[in-house]
Order: C-alpha cells, then sequence, then structure tokens
C-alpha cells in the first residue's frame, strides 16, 4: 500500500535547488505588482507633475516608505509560507518604520504651526487613500497567495496577514506614483491606514485560501 | 525509537541528497519517515480512530514531496517535518470536527531538536509505563512509541494478537484512571 506510494515518490522527485521557494515566490509577487500598476496607470493615471515630483525629496520619502513596507510584508511572507514560520522581526521593522515617520509627521507639524495642521494630516484624498490601496493589492495579494498556496505554510491567519501586508505595502507603493500628497502625517497615517486594512482582509481570506488542497 | 538528535543526524543527510536529486537517499529517507510518522499519529489518535493514521501518514509524505521546496537548508529537519506532521493532524481533527484532548504545543518532544527536552519527555514516558505490568508496558512501548503493528510486537512476545489487543486496552486504561486522562486517549 504505502510501498507503491513511496515508488511513486520516489520516481516522481526531481532536484530541488537551494532558494526554489524565494524564486517561486518573487516570480509571482512581480507579476502581481506588474498588474497592479497597469491597473493604476489605466484607472487612476499617473501624477501629473511626476517629472517635477522625482526631483523633491518628499516623492523619495514616499517611494523609500513603501519599499521598505513591500519589503518587510515580502521577507514576512517568505517565512509564513515554511511551516512553523513567525513574523516576529518583520513586526518589529513595522511598528519601528511607522513609529520614524509618525516622529518626522509630528515635528514637520510643529514646525508648519497649527495653520497647516489640517492640510497636513487630510490632504484632499485621505478617505480614498486607504480605499485605492486596498484596491490596488488585491492582484499582488492573489499572486503570492497562489504561490504560497504551493508552500507549506501552518499557520495560515498569520500568512495571509503578511502575504496582505507584501500586497499592501507593494500596493501603496505603486499608488504612491499617482498620489500628489505631500505631508509626512498624511503618509504615515493614510498610507499605513491602507497597508494595514490590505493585511487585515488578507489574513480573513488566507485563513481558507491558503489551506493545503 | 532512536533520540531525536540521531534521528536529525541520520535524517538530515538523506533530505539534502534527495533535494539534489538522489533518488535511493529519497527512497530510504521516506520509508524512515513512514515508520516515524505511524507512530506519531499513533500516539495522537483515539484508538477509535487508529485506523485513519495510515492514511495521514500516506498524506503527510504527500505533502513532504510536494512541499520540499519550503525546507530551508540550513534548518533542523526533523523541526520542518514535526510542523507538516502537526499541521496534518490538526487539519484532520478539523475535518472531521474532532476536539483535541491533548494540548498539541505540548507534544512536541517526538520531534524535538533539543536533546535535553526530549529526554526528559522519553523519561516521563518511561516512568508511567513502569507504573504498569510489563507485559502491558512493553506491547505499548513497541506499537505506541516505536510505530511496531499489534501483529509484530505480539509475534515478539510469544501471544495472540487478539491477547496484546486485550493487554494494551487494560494498560492503557490503566494508565488513564491513574494520571487522570480520557479513557479512550
Amino acid at each position: 500500500m504505502a510501498d507503491d506510494l513511496i515508488d511513486h515518490l520516489a520516481a516522481d522527485l526531481a532536484p530541488t535547488p537551494p532558494r526554489t521557494l524565494q524564486r517561486r515566490l518573487f516570480g509571482w509577487a512581480v507579476l502581481g505588482v506588474a498588474v497592479s500598476a497597469v491597473l493604476m496607470i489605466a484607472w487612476l493615471g499617473l501624477r501629473p507633475d511626476l517629472m517635477i515630483a522625482i526631483g523633491t525629496m518628499m516623492f523619495w520619502v514616499k517611494f523609500a516608505f513603501t519599499a521598505i513596507f513591500a519589503a518587510l510584508g515580502a521577507l514576512a511572507a517568505l517565512n509564513l509560507a515554511r511551516p512553523g514560520g513567525s513574523m516576529m522581526r518583520q513586526a518589529v521593522g513595522v511598528v519601528t518604520l511607522v513609529a520614524l515617520t509618525g516622529a518626522a509627521g509630528i515635528v514637520q507639524m510643529l514646525v508648519m504651526g497649527p495653520g497647516e495642521m489640517r492640510t497636513l494630516v487630510f490632504g484632499g484624498t485621505a478617505l480614498l487613500c486607504p480605499f485605492y490601496i486596498v484596491a490596488l493589492s488585491v492582484p499582488i495579494y492573489a499572486a503570492t497567495v497562489w504561490a504560497m498556496r504551493r508552500a507549506a505554510p501552518t499557520n495560515l491567519p498569520l500568512a495571509g496577514f503578511a502575504a496582505g501586508l507584501f500586497a499592501g505595502g507593494a500596493a501603496t507603493w505603486v499608488y504612491a506614483f499617482h498620489c500628489t500628497e505631500s505631508g509626512m502625517p498624511f503618509i504615515t497615517l493614510w498610507y499605513t491606514t491602507g497597508i494595514l486594512a490590505a493585511a487585515v482582509l488578507g489574513a480573513i481570506v488566507g485563513r481558507w485560501a491558503l489551506r493545503w488542497r | 525509537m532512536s533520540v531525536p538528535s540521531d534521528m536529525e543526524a541520520h535524517l538530515r543527510p538523506l533530505m539534502l541528497k534527495a533535494l539534489d536529486g538522489d533518488a535511493a537517499a529519497y527512497r530510504a529517507l521516506l520509508e524512515e519517515l513512514r515508520r516515524h510518522l505511524r507512530a506519531y499519529f499513533a500516539l495522537r489518535l483515539a484508538p477509535a480512530l487508529a485506523a485513519n493514521g495510515d492514511d495521514l501518514v500516506q498524506e503527510t509524505l504527500m505533502a513532504i514531496h510536494t512541499r520540499r521546496l519550503t525546507y530551508d537548508r540550513a534548518q533542523p529537519f526533523t523541526a520542518w517535518l514535526h510542523a507538516i506532521a502537526r499541521y496534518k493532524l490538526i487539519d484532520h481533527f478539523r475535518r472531521n470536527k474532532l476536539r483535541m484532548t491533548l494540548p498539541l504545543e505540548e507534544d512536541a518532544a517526538i520531534f524535538a531538536t533539543d536533546d535535553s527536552e526530549a529526554t526528559t519527555a522519553r523519561m516521563d514516558v518511561e516512568t508511567v509505563l513502569a507504573t504498569i505490568p510489563g507485559k502491558p508496558a512493553e506491547l505499548i512501548r513497541q506499537t505506541r512509541l516505536e510505530g511496531a503493528s499489534v501483529a509484530e510486537a505480539a509475534a515478539r512476545l510469544g501471544m495472540t494478537e487478539t491477547a496484546a489487543k486485550v493487554s494494551i486496552h487494560r494498560g492503557l486504561k490503566s494508565l488513564a484512571a491513574r494520571f487522570g486522562g480520557k479513557a479512550d486517549g
């Protein structure tokens, strides 16, 4: 009975080079980000002043903030694609990142004075921003979960959370090419809200989407 | 059964060779794993569900095969193996809507890589088994810890399979009575 199975599995063995999992997750993630970028350009459009914006520091702060978020999410998703994985370090990284930009936001508000407070925190798109981020994260999440289903996550909600964190971070990186906001408090508050919403949705969906076939 | 550190030293090289495409090493690994997994599931399934053990062993072997890319070569193999076996067991409980009567965090001892902890757990089992008469204790050790079938264990001790089953059942019952567990555990 089980001998047949072992024969079958041994005959089916193909070499599995190191980093196969990383390569597979990376390939699907890139595909997801590409779809998300096409969606953003077709639906929302690049910011009209993009060529000017890339000369400003705030553009690169947004670029780095979202890229670091995405990188932390990618590492967390890689860890949790493996049995018994955890994302302790990445969680600490996220908290540190948000604390740093939050502190920078407070400094900015103090420097600019109370008259500018409202603009810095709410900009012109505060309520739309998290919604767009979650929408743009859907293709990235789907691609990531597709790859993780063939891995071996054992904590499904947490693995889904990590996939959502990566999808949210990468979607926000894409969204930053559309978004014209430049307040540090705005970025900290609304980008983070969008990313965490994507992560929480990811955890809920992951509970069943990541079940082993 | 060998102690876990030996298992790690023995199984990990086989896994590394298998990942490089060595079918003979892979076959040897799967055969070893089948024995260990039988014992692992037998210990954790109530006797009434012991028939599911073979299915679980097969499903776990298949999962090890299709998900072998998730084994990180720098990490202990037995820890990876245990995490997969444990997921399969919990999945089985969930599918069958069974309540687990044992806290699963505590049963990692079989595959644990920490030598002292595993040895302590093993000693606990030995201490517990020493409280019941020799024959049932030996039968339980062979069938529940070492992965032998009831028929094999009965033959080794020169008794019939039926007598061995009865003896195992009584042994477990008296253990349960003594240590306050459920009689069907």
